[in-house]
């Protein structure tokens, strides 16, 4: 059949750069980048990613057809993803059922334990929390 | 030309004249290769939406809770969270091994490299397990006996319940995942593959790979959020 032969090696270099990768990754989340973190965290699993799609799944040496198709996958969930956040994480007035924080000033936590008052939250999304039980108002 | 059952002789030539494992639609290996090939990934792209409604999920509650995201996954054991990276990553490595000894024919390593693969897939099912019994021990499970101490304890709730959902669907793929390898493993010690037809093995390697990919996102996302915060 007519399918790629990877040498050996490739295999044991991704997996040495993926190995590489994840000790980063686990590096860099001990150093405080403040709401930087998150999207370097996010591109290191996107990297790491797409070398275990290229080289182990074959995509590298694969039909046009199927790149397309393999493309449109993530495409798709970049879709989903991101235009959805474009609303949530743009109103910065917004705080969750209860929240802590408005949303999109920062994904990583300030220092500050206690809790922004939330009474000027204008409007509450019809999807909140209010199953939750109150076990925190202790 | 009559329709052969798939796999039935274990040798490339065969009295018929063509492959046994060829299917009578198709005109040539290659090309009923290549639909499977397609066939799977389109399957992975289900399983990437299916995925990827968890992760909107998870995004949006991280954007409306970033402090209990943080409290919550700093109770998470990175420890284990790590080693499990490593274990998984190594079974894809392991894995792509096996398609590869399956391409040029090496049939006893090909059925080592997928006992390897599944062996390591144990592991990370095995420390999964702890974690999670580790969980029900300090009342960290989502429901009415859930216990955690401090100002977002229903928030954390969430982060919880979707690290639940998050792992438990992918355990649910890694054990999916053993009884492929297992069957295809099987089909390997039986010599139904040869360099000319290997399909199996390379169809359940893009599943398991994939499980893999699920794992480097879910890795970052649940356990790394806010480890500096740990330091300080």
């Amino acid at each position: 059949m007519s399918g790629h032969i990877s040498p050996k090696t490739t295999y044991y270099g991704i997996f040495g750069a993926l190995m590489v990768l994840t000790a980063i990754t686990v590096g860099v989340a001990f150093v405080n980048l403040g709401a930087l973190n998150f999207p370097v965290a996010i591109t290191i699993a996107l990297m790491k990613a797409t070398l275990v799609v290229l080289f182990f799944m074959h995509v590298k040496y694969s039909s046009r057809l199927t790149k397309l198709i393999v493309s449109g996958a993530f495409f798709f969930l970049f879709v989903m993803l991101a235009l959805t956040l474009t609303d949530y994480a743009s109103r910065g007035w917004h705080v969750g059922p209860r929240g802590t924080a408005a949303a999109g000033t920062s994904l990583s936590t300030g220092t500050d334990p206690v809790p922004r008052p939330v009474g000027t939250a204008p409007a509450v999304p019809a999807e909140d929390a209010a199953g939750e039980t109150p076990a925190s108002e202790r | 030309m009559p329709r052969l059952p798939n796999g039935l002789a274990t040798h490339a030539e065969h009295v018929h004249g063509h492959h046994p494992a060829l299917q009578h639609h198709f005109e040539t290996l290659e090309q009923q290769h290549e639909a499977s090939t397609l066939g799977m990934w389109i399957f992975l792209v289900t399983e990437v939406m299916f995925f990827g409604g968890l992760f909107l999920a998870y995004m949006l509650y991280r954007i409306w809770y970033p402090q209990a995201w943080s409290e919550g996954s700093l109770e998470l054991d990175i420890v284990l969270g790590g080693v499990n990276t490593v274990v998984l990553i190594g079974s894809s490595l392991t894995m792509a091994l096996a398609v590869r000894a399956a391409q040029t024919g090496q049939q006893r390593a090909t059925v080592n490299w997928l006992l390897v693969t599944m062996a390591l897939g144990l592991t990370f099912l095995v420390i999964k397990f702890f974690e999670y019994e580790h969980k029900f021990e300090l009342n960290h499970v989502p429901g009415p006996n859930f216990v955690f101490e401090g100002p977002h304890a229903d928030q954390v709730q969430i982060f919880i319940s979707l690290y639940f959902a998050m792992t438990g669907l992918h355990a649910l793929h890694m054990i999916i995942g053993f009884g492929i390898l297992s069957t295809v493993a099987w089909m390997a010690h039986k010599g139904r593959f040869s360099p000319a037809w290997y399909t199996p093995v390379e169809m359940s390697g893009l599943y398991w790979h994939f499980v893999d990919i699920v794992w480097i996102f879910l890795f970052p996302l649940l356990y790394l959020v806010d480890r500096a915060h740990q330091l300080s």
